[in-house]
Protein backbone atom coordinates (compact mmCIF):
# COMPACT_ATOMS: atom_id res chain seq x y z
CA UNK A 1 0.00 0.00 0.00
CA UNK A 2 1.23 3.57 -1.09
CA UNK A 3 0.98 6.66 1.75
CA UNK A 4 1.58 9.96 0.66
CA UNK A 5 2.23 12.06 3.96
CA UNK A 6 1.56 16.01 3.99
CA UNK A 7 3.32 18.14 7.24
CA UNK A 8 1.57 21.24 7.33
CA UNK A 9 1.71 22.38 11.03
CA UNK A 10 4.95 24.21 12.58
CA UNK A 11 7.66 22.68 13.94
CA UNK A 12 8.28 24.47 17.19
CA UNK A 13 4.16 25.92 17.43
CA UNK A 14 2.71 22.63 17.02
CA UNK A 15 3.63 18.75 17.18
CA UNK A 16 2.81 18.47 13.66
CA UNK A 17 6.27 17.50 12.52
CA UNK A 18 7.00 14.65 15.51
CA UNK A 19 3.63 12.47 14.89
CA UNK A 20 4.01 12.88 11.34
CA UNK A 21 8.05 11.66 11.78
CA UNK A 22 6.65 8.62 14.21
CA UNK A 23 3.93 7.84 11.57
CA UNK A 24 6.01 7.47 8.91
CA UNK A 25 8.69 5.67 10.99
CA UNK A 26 5.66 3.13 12.42
CA UNK A 27 4.17 2.67 8.53
CA UNK A 28 7.91 1.84 7.15
CA UNK A 29 8.51 -0.78 9.55
CA UNK A 30 4.67 -2.20 8.24
CA UNK A 31 6.35 -2.18 4.71
CA UNK A 32 4.10 0.77 3.99
CA UNK A 33 5.48 2.20 0.50
CA UNK A 34 6.05 5.77 1.78
CA UNK A 35 5.73 7.69 -1.84
CA UNK A 36 6.88 10.71 -0.83
CA UNK A 37 6.63 13.49 2.37
CA UNK A 38 5.31 16.39 1.29
CA UNK A 39 6.27 19.86 3.42
CA UNK A 40 3.96 22.57 3.16
CA UNK A 41 2.66 25.48 5.08
CA UNK A 42 4.66 26.29 8.36
CA UNK A 43 5.95 22.75 8.58
CA UNK A 44 8.88 23.88 5.69
CA UNK A 45 11.22 25.37 8.68
CA UNK A 46 11.19 21.64 9.81
CA UNK A 47 13.97 22.22 6.61
CA UNK A 48 16.17 25.00 8.46
CA UNK A 49 19.71 22.71 9.07
CA UNK A 50 20.06 26.34 11.18
CA UNK A 51 17.63 24.91 13.70
CA UNK A 52 19.45 23.59 16.95
CA UNK A 53 17.56 23.23 19.45
CA UNK A 54 19.04 22.08 23.11
CA UNK A 55 21.19 19.05 23.39
CA UNK A 56 18.52 17.43 25.95
CA UNK A 57 15.82 17.98 23.23
CA UNK A 58 15.19 16.41 20.65
CA UNK A 59 16.11 17.69 16.96
CA UNK A 60 13.57 17.00 14.68
CA UNK A 61 15.26 18.08 11.32
CA UNK A 62 18.26 15.13 12.24
CA UNK A 63 15.20 12.98 12.65
CA UNK A 64 13.69 13.25 10.21
CA UNK A 65 17.48 13.09 7.61
CA UNK A 66 17.76 10.12 9.30
CA UNK A 67 14.72 8.57 8.13
CA UNK A 68 15.48 9.71 4.71
CA UNK A 69 18.92 8.42 4.69
CA UNK A 70 17.63 5.02 6.61
CA UNK A 71 15.28 4.54 4.39
CA UNK A 72 15.47 5.97 0.82
CA UNK A 73 11.89 8.36 1.92
CA UNK A 74 11.69 11.58 -0.73
CA UNK A 75 11.40 14.60 1.56
CA UNK A 76 9.78 17.46 -0.78
CA UNK A 77 9.60 20.77 1.01
CA UNK A 78 7.28 22.60 -0.75
CA UNK A 79 9.69 25.41 -2.98
CA UNK A 80 7.09 28.57 -2.56
CA UNK A 81 6.35 28.15 1.23
CA UNK A 82 10.15 27.66 2.06
CA UNK A 83 11.18 30.32 0.21
CA UNK A 84 8.34 33.16 1.64
CA UNK A 85 9.98 31.69 5.06
CA UNK A 86 13.23 31.73 4.41
CA UNK A 87 14.32 28.21 4.19
CA UNK A 88 16.57 27.92 0.76
CA UNK A 89 18.92 25.63 -1.24
CA UNK A 90 21.48 26.86 -3.00
CA UNK A 91 20.07 27.88 -5.89
CA UNK A 92 17.14 29.54 -4.51
CA UNK A 93 20.12 31.49 -2.24
CA UNK A 94 21.81 32.36 -5.44
CA UNK A 95 18.44 33.89 -6.97
CA UNK A 96 17.67 35.97 -4.15
CA UNK A 97 21.31 37.64 -3.64
CA UNK A 98 22.05 35.93 -0.34
CA UNK A 99 25.06 34.70 0.78
CA UNK A 100 24.43 31.92 2.39
CA UNK A 101 21.65 29.00 2.32
CA UNK A 102 20.08 26.76 5.17
CA UNK A 103 18.18 23.56 3.06
CA UNK A 104 18.81 20.76 5.53
CA UNK A 105 20.51 17.79 3.58
CA UNK A 106 17.89 15.06 2.81
CA UNK A 107 15.35 17.77 2.07
CA UNK A 108 14.55 18.67 -1.38
CA UNK A 109 12.79 21.81 -2.72
CA UNK A 110 10.26 21.28 -5.61
CA UNK A 111 6.74 22.62 -6.96
CA UNK A 112 3.01 22.27 -5.70
CA UNK A 113 2.73 19.74 -8.39
CA UNK A 114 4.73 17.15 -6.03
CA UNK A 115 2.04 17.11 -3.69
CA UNK A 116 -0.89 17.09 -6.57
CA UNK A 117 1.23 14.32 -7.90
CA UNK A 118 1.86 11.98 -5.16
CA UNK A 119 -1.69 12.09 -4.09
CA UNK A 120 -2.84 11.27 -7.21
CA UNK A 121 -0.33 7.78 -7.21
CA UNK A 122 -1.22 6.76 -3.64
CA UNK A 123 -3.64 4.66 -2.04
CA UNK A 124 -3.88 7.07 1.28
CA UNK A 125 -3.38 10.68 1.72
CA UNK A 126 -2.55 12.10 5.06
CA UNK A 127 -2.03 15.24 6.69
CA UNK A 128 -0.46 16.68 9.58
CA UNK A 129 -1.59 19.84 10.86
CA UNK A 130 -0.67 22.44 12.67
CA UNK A 131 -2.40 25.14 15.30
CA UNK A 132 -5.58 26.74 14.10
CA UNK B 1 -14.98 4.68 5.99
CA UNK B 2 -13.56 7.88 7.21
CA UNK B 3 -10.76 8.21 9.12
CA UNK B 4 -10.98 12.05 11.23
CA UNK B 5 -8.34 13.37 13.45
CA UNK B 6 -8.80 15.89 15.69
CA UNK B 7 -5.59 17.55 17.35
CA UNK B 8 -6.61 20.51 19.19
CA UNK B 9 -7.92 20.81 22.69
CA UNK B 10 -11.91 21.08 22.95
CA UNK B 11 -11.24 23.87 25.44
CA UNK B 12 -8.87 25.69 23.18
CA UNK B 13 -10.50 25.24 19.64
CA UNK B 14 -13.83 24.20 17.88
CA UNK B 15 -12.21 21.40 16.21
CA UNK B 16 -13.56 18.14 17.72
CA UNK B 17 -17.29 19.60 18.06
CA UNK B 18 -16.97 20.94 13.68
CA UNK B 19 -15.56 17.14 13.20
CA UNK B 20 -18.47 15.81 15.57
CA UNK B 21 -21.27 17.36 13.01
CA UNK B 22 -19.70 15.88 10.01
CA UNK B 23 -18.49 12.63 11.14
CA UNK B 24 -20.88 9.91 9.60
CA UNK B 25 -20.84 5.94 9.93
CA UNK B 26 -18.81 4.08 8.21
CA UNK B 27 -15.74 6.02 10.60
CA UNK B 28 -12.99 6.30 12.64
CA UNK B 29 -12.57 8.95 15.10
CA UNK B 30 -8.52 9.39 16.13
CA UNK B 31 -7.64 12.38 18.85
CA UNK B 32 -4.31 13.17 18.40
CA UNK B 33 -1.67 15.43 19.77
CA UNK B 34 -3.96 18.55 22.29
CA UNK B 35 -6.88 16.67 20.77
CA UNK B 36 -6.36 13.67 23.43
CA UNK B 37 -7.79 15.91 26.54
CA UNK B 38 -11.25 15.35 24.48
CA UNK B 39 -10.83 11.37 25.39
CA UNK B 40 -11.02 12.66 28.88
CA UNK B 41 -14.63 11.89 30.94
CA UNK B 42 -14.42 15.81 31.83
CA UNK B 43 -15.78 16.04 27.81
CA UNK B 44 -17.48 12.88 27.33
CA UNK B 45 -20.70 14.91 27.14
CA UNK B 46 -19.28 15.86 23.56
CA UNK B 47 -19.62 11.83 22.48
CA UNK B 48 -23.37 11.39 23.86
CA UNK B 49 -24.76 11.79 19.98
CA UNK B 50 -22.46 9.88 18.21
CA UNK B 51 -23.27 6.61 17.17
CA UNK B 52 -22.22 3.83 18.44
CA UNK B 53 -20.69 2.24 15.34
CA UNK B 54 -18.04 5.00 15.19
CA UNK B 55 -15.18 3.46 16.61
CA UNK B 56 -13.73 6.08 19.55
CA UNK B 57 -10.01 6.34 19.38
CA UNK B 58 -7.13 7.60 20.93
CA UNK B 59 -2.90 7.94 19.98
CA UNK B 60 -1.21 6.49 23.01
CA UNK B 61 2.08 8.36 23.25
CA UNK B 62 0.01 11.40 23.56
CA UNK B 63 -2.20 10.22 26.14
CA UNK B 64 0.82 9.11 28.31
CA UNK B 65 3.04 11.83 27.22
CA UNK B 66 0.40 14.11 29.38
CA UNK B 67 -0.52 11.39 32.00
CA UNK B 68 -3.73 11.20 30.96
CA UNK B 69 -4.37 7.84 31.43
CA UNK B 70 -6.26 7.69 34.78
CA UNK B 71 -8.51 10.39 32.82
CA UNK B 72 -9.67 8.66 30.04
CA UNK B 73 -13.54 7.99 29.62
CA UNK B 74 -14.46 4.64 28.68
CA UNK B 75 -15.88 5.36 25.71
CA UNK B 76 -11.69 5.42 24.07
CA UNK B 77 -9.57 2.79 22.90
CA UNK B 78 -5.68 3.53 23.27
CA UNK B 79 -3.97 3.04 20.05
CA UNK B 80 -0.66 2.72 19.15
CA UNK B 81 1.84 4.56 16.33
CA UNK B 82 1.35 1.35 14.49
CA UNK B 83 -2.10 1.48 15.31
CA UNK B 84 -2.19 4.59 13.92
CA UNK B 85 -1.25 3.61 10.51
CA UNK B 86 -3.49 0.22 10.42
CA UNK B 87 -6.27 2.46 10.69
CA UNK B 88 -5.18 4.66 8.15
CA UNK B 89 -5.00 1.52 5.91
CA UNK B 90 -8.26 0.07 7.33
CA UNK B 91 -10.25 3.86 6.36
CA UNK B 92 -10.13 4.64 2.58
CA UNK B 93 -9.70 8.52 3.27
CA UNK B 94 -8.15 10.67 6.17
CA UNK B 95 -9.84 14.34 7.00
CA UNK B 96 -7.49 15.96 9.16
CA UNK B 97 -9.11 18.91 11.63
CA UNK B 98 -6.97 21.26 12.73
CA UNK C 1 -21.68 5.87 -2.30
CA UNK C 2 -20.50 7.40 -5.69
CA UNK C 3 -17.45 9.44 -6.15
CA UNK C 4 -17.67 12.70 -6.90
CA UNK C 5 -13.74 13.85 -7.87
CA UNK C 6 -10.59 12.38 -6.68
CA UNK C 7 -9.41 14.99 -4.27
CA UNK C 8 -12.00 16.93 -2.23
CA UNK C 9 -10.27 19.89 -0.50
CA UNK C 10 -11.18 21.18 2.53
CA UNK C 11 -10.40 24.50 3.49
CA UNK C 12 -11.21 25.50 7.51
CA UNK C 13 -9.73 28.73 7.84
CA UNK C 14 -10.43 32.36 7.41
CA UNK C 15 -8.34 34.56 5.47
CA UNK C 16 -5.29 37.30 7.08
CA UNK C 17 -5.04 35.43 10.16
CA UNK C 18 -2.47 33.18 8.86
CA UNK C 19 -1.47 31.95 5.42
CA UNK C 20 -3.14 27.94 5.79
CA UNK C 21 -6.12 29.58 3.55
CA UNK C 22 -4.07 31.05 1.03
CA UNK C 23 -2.22 28.19 0.84
CA UNK C 24 -4.41 25.72 0.85
CA UNK C 25 -6.03 27.74 -1.91
CA UNK C 26 -2.66 27.39 -4.13
CA UNK C 27 -2.90 23.64 -3.77
CA UNK C 28 -6.28 23.66 -5.22
CA UNK C 29 -5.42 25.78 -8.31
CA UNK C 30 -2.24 23.76 -8.61
CA UNK C 31 -3.91 20.17 -8.57
CA UNK C 32 -6.73 22.05 -11.22
CA UNK C 33 -3.73 23.01 -12.94
CA UNK C 34 -2.90 19.42 -13.05
CA UNK C 35 -6.29 18.11 -14.62
CA UNK C 36 -7.01 16.69 -11.19
CA UNK C 37 -10.89 16.31 -10.45
CA UNK C 38 -11.52 18.28 -7.53
CA UNK C 39 -13.89 19.62 -4.88
CA UNK C 40 -13.47 22.45 -2.71
CA UNK C 41 -15.33 22.94 0.42
CA UNK C 42 -15.44 26.11 2.71
CA UNK C 43 -16.13 24.54 5.97
CA UNK C 44 -16.72 26.58 9.17
CA UNK C 45 -14.44 29.81 9.41
CA UNK C 46 -13.10 28.80 5.78
CA UNK C 47 -16.47 30.26 4.57
CA UNK C 48 -14.55 33.75 5.66
CA UNK C 49 -12.60 33.42 2.03
CA UNK C 50 -15.84 34.03 0.30
CA UNK C 51 -17.22 37.32 2.08
CA UNK C 52 -17.59 40.32 -0.50
CA UNK C 53 -15.70 43.87 -0.33
CA UNK C 54 -12.97 42.36 1.71
CA UNK C 55 -10.08 45.28 1.52
CA UNK C 56 -6.67 43.76 3.06
CA UNK C 57 -4.73 46.08 1.27
CA UNK C 58 -4.04 48.63 5.01
CA UNK C 59 -3.29 44.92 6.94
CA UNK C 60 -1.45 44.61 4.73
CA UNK C 61 -2.11 41.79 2.88
CA UNK C 62 -2.91 40.50 -0.80
CA UNK C 63 -6.52 40.60 -1.18
CA UNK C 64 -7.59 36.20 -0.88
CA UNK C 65 -10.92 37.15 -2.72
CA UNK C 66 -9.46 38.19 -5.72
CA UNK C 67 -7.86 34.41 -6.00
CA UNK C 68 -11.42 32.68 -5.16
CA UNK C 69 -12.90 34.05 -8.52
CA UNK C 70 -9.84 32.46 -10.30
CA UNK C 71 -11.31 28.85 -9.37
CA UNK C 72 -13.37 29.08 -12.17
CA UNK C 73 -11.00 29.62 -14.78
CA UNK C 74 -9.27 26.75 -13.53
CA UNK C 75 -12.79 24.88 -13.95
CA UNK C 76 -13.11 23.94 -10.59
CA UNK C 77 -16.65 24.21 -10.65
CA UNK C 78 -17.70 22.36 -7.27
CA UNK C 79 -17.30 24.74 -4.86
CA UNK C 80 -19.14 23.83 -1.58
CA UNK C 81 -20.32 25.42 1.68
CA UNK C 82 -22.38 24.07 4.43
CA UNK C 83 -26.20 26.06 5.52
CA UNK C 84 -25.20 26.31 9.10
CA UNK C 85 -21.88 27.85 8.90
CA UNK C 86 -23.27 30.37 6.68
CA UNK C 87 -26.00 30.80 9.10
CA UNK C 88 -24.16 30.75 12.41
CA UNK C 89 -22.24 33.52 11.07
CA UNK C 90 -24.79 36.18 9.57
CA UNK C 91 -23.93 35.56 5.98
CA UNK C 92 -25.71 35.03 3.19
CA UNK C 93 -25.01 32.76 -0.12
CA UNK C 94 -25.76 35.93 -2.29
CA UNK C 95 -23.66 37.96 -0.75
CA UNK C 96 -20.41 35.47 -1.68
CA UNK C 97 -18.28 36.69 -4.11
CA UNK C 98 -18.45 33.35 -6.33
CA UNK C 99 -21.47 31.06 -6.50
CA UNK C 100 -21.61 28.09 -4.20
CA UNK C 101 -24.05 25.37 -3.56
CA UNK C 102 -25.06 25.34 -0.44
CA UNK C 103 -25.55 21.95 1.41
CA UNK C 104 -27.20 20.57 4.40
CA UNK C 105 -25.17 18.68 7.07
CA UNK C 106 -25.59 15.58 5.49
CA UNK C 107 -24.62 16.31 1.66
CA UNK C 108 -21.35 18.04 3.17
CA UNK C 109 -20.92 14.59 5.32
CA UNK C 110 -21.05 12.80 2.48
CA UNK C 111 -18.86 14.50 0.56
CA UNK C 112 -15.86 12.97 3.04
CA UNK C 113 -17.10 9.44 1.86
CA UNK C 114 -17.51 10.55 -2.08
CA UNK C 115 -13.71 11.69 -3.13
CA UNK C 116 -10.58 9.19 -3.35
CA UNK C 117 -8.49 11.49 -0.83
CA UNK C 118 -9.02 14.55 0.72
CA UNK C 119 -6.67 17.34 1.18
CA UNK C 120 -7.43 19.12 4.51
CA UNK C 121 -6.36 22.91 5.20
Amino acid sequence: MKFAIVVNGSPSSSQAAATALRFTEAALHQGVDVLRVFFYGESVLTANRLTHPPQDETNLTQRWQQLASDHDVELIVCIAAAVRRGVMDEREAKRYEHTADNLADGFELSGLGQLVDASIGADRVITFGGRA
Amino acid sequence: MVLHTVNSSPTQSRCLEDCLQLIRPPAVLLLIEDGVYGATTAHQALLDQLPDEISCTVLQPDVDARGLRPLLSERFDLVDDNGFVELTMKCDRVQSWY
Amino acid sequence: MSQIADLLLVLRHGPYGGLNAREGLDAALTAAAFEVPLSLLFLNDGIYLLQSDQQPGQLPAKDLSKTVPALAMYDIERLYVRSRDLEQRGMKPEQLVVEVEVLDDEQAANLFHQHRHILSF
